[in-house]
């Protein structure tokens, strides 16, 4: 059966991917909906810094966050001028990793959604004296609810099949950053077949719901709105 | 009365309108134009849905733009009903209805009295992609009047729909905007439509000229586009006489006249417009007698002025009422007619709206 290692490794894993997708919630929804919706005409600049981790592989991110968040980086040395430690090697230097690293699959739908809702439902709104706020929770959440599942679910999946970026910038401490693919990783490394299919199935049933959730939702919702 | 002046340079692109315009806020006004004369853009920036720098929009005696201000949409308090998708789609008929009456503080009875007068009830429960076009459009329109808006602004909403609902439809909108007294800004491109509907119209020109009066007025002045168009039409108010069940046919008294015509039987008493296209009135120095023509009345020439190379169009006074007939050149020369003169217009074909 699984160790209390690997129950760790698989504890850790559901609680960065968690941390990481409430954050890029928080995060990615006001940047999706700005992009969605500003005539800016350099928005194709962010866009594409955005889409960056799609294209680029995990270690060369990794390798910079790495610089970034160490001792001698600009946000490790200004952690320790604050008193605090550098970001490197810790839970929450894999959760910024994370972040960055998943934010395409949260703000991509999210933008889709936006842009697919389009100016109208916002407008007739306002015209029955909605305010801004008021438009956005009572018009655009609820329209871009199947857009909020596939991001979330997006995300998290993602987060929790992150390897490189984890390896290059949290290493393999238990407890602390010791993800579930460093872990079975480590495992087919030492030869350990055994706890390597374990752990390797149960990541592969995670996902398996997890999508069956999302294409299900959809499914059901598209059908509900006709 | 209250009006609602206008002062807005609207610029698309290389599209100019500038509208310098006062408004009365009674009855119905009907924005009316050819398509591309900005007569969308007019009540977008009215309802505040798009910003025209160096504007200034002042309702009775609301700023509600001008050069520091500029009021929000939903604090303006207006209703406005596009052409299509004016529904949420994830809410129901009736939750459509009461998204806007709980942050208008409407009542119940009020909005309930709307949903009866516009036949909804049995709907409440749908969504809208379960509606016809048709049915869409009433529920948006409910919706827009159950906030009780202090001005409705309705964007073409029947273009989309069929000529037999529009012909059923428009009586009943028409009664009911009367009856909640809410001055309605109407946009169209549909002369039957403005014609049934209208008390006073705004006319919108290529030229990028706005022009605001009384549509009888509007409709048969020479100084104006649309005494000008092929379909040139003058509007007059009469009420009804007597229903002669034999042939069929209203008799109805027209500015001291008596004039027949088809159409299904109404209360003696009731008003009624009469549409007349200028191109079925003709023009006979004696009356005739040994004619199919039922309505022919004495008339006075007012002005005459050229339609095309080959027609005019001739401004007749008709006891006080104004009417407009166009015949050709070649006829009007033959009769020898000039202004003053007074002569018999024979009326081909007059069409009806309450």
């Amino acid at each position: 059966m699984l160790t209390q290692a690997d129950l760790t490794a698989l504890l850790l894993t559901l609680q960065l991917a968690l941390c990481t997708t409430a954050i890029l919630l928080v995060l990615g929804t006001p940047l999706a909906w700005w992009l969605a919706r500003t005539q800016w005409r350099f928005k194709f600049l962010l866009e594409t810094l955005i889409a960056m981790p799609l294209v680029l592989p995990p270690t060369v991110l990794g390798f910079y966050l790495l610089l970034a968040l160490g001792p001698r980086g600009f946000v490790g040395s200004f952690m320790q001028t604050l008193g605090g430690e550098p970001l490197a090697f810790t839970f929450t230097g894999l959760v910024i990793g994370s972040v960055i690293y998943s934010l395409p699959f949260v703000v991509q739908p999210l933008q889709d959604t936006f842009h697919n809702i389009g100016k109208r439902p916002l407008e007739v709104a306002a015209t029955l004296r909605a305010g801004g706020l008021d438009r956005f929770l009572t018009i655009v959440l609820p329209l871009a609810k199947s857009g909020f599942i596939t991001a979330s679910m997006l995300g998290f999946a993602h987060t929790l099949g992150e390897f490189g970026v984890v390896l290059m910038l949290g290493g393999n401490i238990p407890g602390e950053t010791q993800v579930l693919s460093i872990a079975i990783y480590g495992h087919v490394e030492s030869l350990e077949y055994v706890q390597a299919h374990l752990l390797s199935a149960a990541l592969l049933i995670l996902s398996f719901f997890m999508l069956l959730t999302v294409y299900g939702l959809r499914g059901r919702m598209r059908v509900a709105s006709m | 009365m209250s009006t609602l002046n206008l002062n807005l340079p609207i610029r698309k692109g290389n599209f100019a309108l500038n509208v310098d315009l006062s408004i009365p806020l009674q009855g119905v006004t009907a924005v009316f134009g050819a398509s591309g004369t900005g007569k969308t853009s007019l009540l977008r920036a009215i309802a505040g849905l798009d910003r025209h720098v160096g504007g200034l929009v002042n309702f009775a005696d609301q700023m509600w733009q001008d050069h520091h201000n500029f009021t929000a949409v939903h604090k303006r308090g207006v209703g406005y009903v596009f052409q299509e998708d004016n529904l949420f789609t994830h809410l129901s008929v009736e939750e459509n209805i009461q998204y806007g009456t709980s942050r208008a503080s409407n009542t119940k009875a009020a909005v309930d009295h709307i949903i009866t007068l516009l036949q909804l009830q049995n709907l409440l429960t749908r969504r809208p992609s379960q509606l016809s076009g048709g049915e869409r459009q009433k529920v948006a329109i409910a919706r827009a009047l159950a906030i009780l808006p202090k001005l409705l602004l309705m964007d073409e909403p029947l273009a989309a729909l069929d000529q037999t609902f529009k012909q059923d439809f428009l009586p009943q909108l028409k009664a009911l905007i009367s009856e909640l007294g809410i001055p309605l800004l109407y946009v169209s491109h549909a002369a039957d439509e403005v014609a049934q509907l209208a008390d006073n119209l705004v006319l919108l020109d290529k030229s990028g000229a706005a022009k605001c009066g009384n549509i009888i007025e509007m409709l048969t002045n020479p100084e104006l586009t649309l005494a000008h168009r092929q379909e040139a039409e003058s509007l007059l108010t009469a009420t009804v006489n007597s229903y002669d069940a034999h042939y069929h046919l209203l008799s109805l008294q027209l500015c001291g006249q008596t004039i027949s015509v088809s159409g299904k039987p109404l209360a003696p008493g009731t008003s009624v417009r009469v549409r007349i296209l200028a191109q079925d009135v003709s023009i006979t120095l004696a009356a005739q007698h040994d004619t199919s023509i039922l309505n022919i009345f004495p008339v006075t020439i007012e002005q005459i002025f050229p339609y095309s190379a080959a027609q005019d169009t001739i401004l007749l006074n008709l006891a006080g009422s104004q009417l407009l007939a166009r015949i050709t050149r070649k006829s009007k020369d033959l009769l020898g007619l000039k202004t003053d003169q007074k002569v018999f217009a024979q009326i081909k074909s007059v069409a009806l709206s309450q």
